[in-house]
């Protein structure tokens, strides 16, 4: 891409591309241990994954900071306007999915006779989907990468079938073994919170989209 | 028409296009293959563009891409320099402004023009406005002048302000308050299109927003061209934007599409900020 004439404008865009990438890293991570966390039964992972939600939070706030200042002094255009327009959003649906995993890690402690669930073998495979959307898109967004934005938003597919397949798997369970309710209902969830990771990597891979080509992906339901 | 390639960005930009000259109808002023030469350089190439009543249209570019020069050609300002020619076909309402037998002093009437530094006359707020009406014989007596006067300084915002003392000399008015008088003496001889090159640059902010304002305003009652160097006002005031480069029309369409998703990358270079 052509260099701006004022060199502080990009310097200023590379910065804010540096958050996002930080951000997804951490959230990508953090889904990552929640999800060993909940197989191995590993509290104090759990907890460390909890305490880590913290440093997103910190990051979001500072891409807004980022963003809000380049507005105001830079008055963005074009492809420049759309870069911090994302950037904004990208940065917030990043911060919420750090805190679905942090949900995920807050309840591997509460659950119950964890051997005796079915579904505790098919979360990590659907937290492996999830997670790799949120890989993937976070490079499609380093790489302004359209095709590879439109790519990740078809594996959400994926994610959702799992997730149908785990609720069905667990309301019978709860139905034959009504004891292990509760628990059951903290892995269903579970099981919730990472279709939801699903969906926000879609709406960042529509934002990488909309960024690189200035119009969403129109083949895709919204 | 600038050239538009069969991408899928483009298929949008030609869509939009042709939506366009369904919503717009006939438009104010249409110029055809318009080339500008000044001796044997030529300024302006093979432009096509249309000016519509109910848009305002914005020229952007950078210095000497050949805006201003075309602006000028819209109401015939070239032919005050001697070695300044002009080819091709620029109508209003249908009618070839440089046929021969077009009376230019009518088309500037018609055509109205405001500059970038405020000029008005050395003489009073009154006669500023005056002035235009009574050599074009729309006022027969006194009452009529006064009507005339205070409808076109109403209409350009500054009649509660000057009111009181429209005898005062009109240099001696604030450069945004001068700037407005001008905007009311062409408005004064009921022109179609008020043509404005750079008309703010002179201003502080405060009046820079009271004329774009004003512009917002007049939107519809008047074909309105501006000539700007401030990418934020061309997207504040305009619905229509076109980027000239070189003597080039490179892109011409609606703002908001200009300055969220150029269709060429020489548009983009230049309003990102990344031009030479």
């Amino acid at each position: 891409m052509v260099e701006h004439t004022v060199k502080a404008f990009d310097e200023d865009i590379t910065r804010l591309r540096g958050l996002i990438a930080e951000m997804g890293g951490l959230a990508e991570v953090a889904i990552q241990q929640a999800l060993q966390a909940l197989v191995n039964g590993d509290e104090t992972l759990a907890a460390e994954v909890v305490e880590r939600d913290a440093k997103l939070d910190a990051l979001e706030t500072e891409v807004d900071a980022m963003a809000v200042r380049v507005l105001a002094l830079r008055a963005p255009m074009a492809d420049d306007l759309r870069e911090i327009v994302a950037a904004l959003k990208i940065g917030g649906v990043v911060e919420r999915i750090g805190d679905y995993a942090k949900n995920i890690a807050k309840r591997v402690g509460r659950i119950e006779g964890r051997t005796k669930f079915e579904p505790l073998t098919l979360l990590p495979a659907m937290g492996e989907v999830a997670a790799e959307m949120v890989h993937d898109v976070l490079t499609a967004y380093a790489a302004r990468d359209p095709v590879m934005a439109r790519e990740v938003i078809q594996r959400d597919d994926k994610v959702d079938a799992f997730y149908d397949s785990i609720f069905r798997n667990l309301v019978s369970h709860m139905v034959e073994n009504p004891a292990t309710i509760s628990s059951a209902a903290q892995l269903l969830f579970i099981a919730r919170n990472l279709e939801r990771i699903g969906d926000h990597a879609t709406n960042v891979a529509e934002m990488v989209h909309y960024s690189a080509t200035g119009s969403y992906p129109d083949d895709i339901e919204r | 028409m600038a050239e538009i390639a069969d991408s899928p960005l483009a298929n949008q930009a030609k869509k939009s296009l042709e939506h366009e000259n369904i919503e717009t109808g006939e438009p104010k002023m249409r110029a055809r293959d318009v080339d500008v030469y000044y001796g044997q350089k030529k300024a302006i190439d093979s432009v096509d563009i249309d000016v519509y009543t109910e848009f305002v249209t914005a020229f952007i570019g950078p210095s000497g891409c050949g805006k201003s020069t075309f602006l000028r050609a819209l109401n015939r300002m070239n032919d005050t320099i001697p070695s300044a020619r002009v080819t091709g076909t620029i109508e209003l309402d249908g009618e070839d402004i440089y046929a021969s037998g077009m009376d230019v002093v009518q088309l500037r009437a018609r055509v109205g023009m405001v500059f970038q530094k405020p000029n008005p006359f050395p003489k009073s707020i009154y006669d500023n406005i005056a002035y235009g009406p009574k050599i074009h014989g729309l006022a027969e007596a006194k009452p009529d002048l006064d009507n005339i006067v205070e409808k076109s300084l109403r209409r350009a915002g500054l009649w509660e302000e000057v009111k009181d003392r429209l005898a005062d000399s009109g240099t001696a008015l604030s450069g945004g308050q001068q700037q407005r008088l001008c905007i009311a003496r062409a408005i004064a001889v009921d022109p179609e299109v008020i043509l404005m090159d750079e008309p703010c640059s002179a201003l502080d902010p405060i009046a820079t927003a009271k004329i774009e304002e004003l512009i917002d305003e007049l939107r519809g009652r008047y074909g309105i061209v501006i000539v700007t160097h401030s990418m934020q006002q061309a997207a504040r005031v305009s619905q229509r934007t076109a980027f000239f480069h070189l003597g080039n029309l490179v892109e011409y369409g609606h703002t908001s599409d200009i300055f969220t998703n150029p269709v060429e990358k020489r548009t983009q270079d230049y309003i990102t900020g990344r031009y030479g």
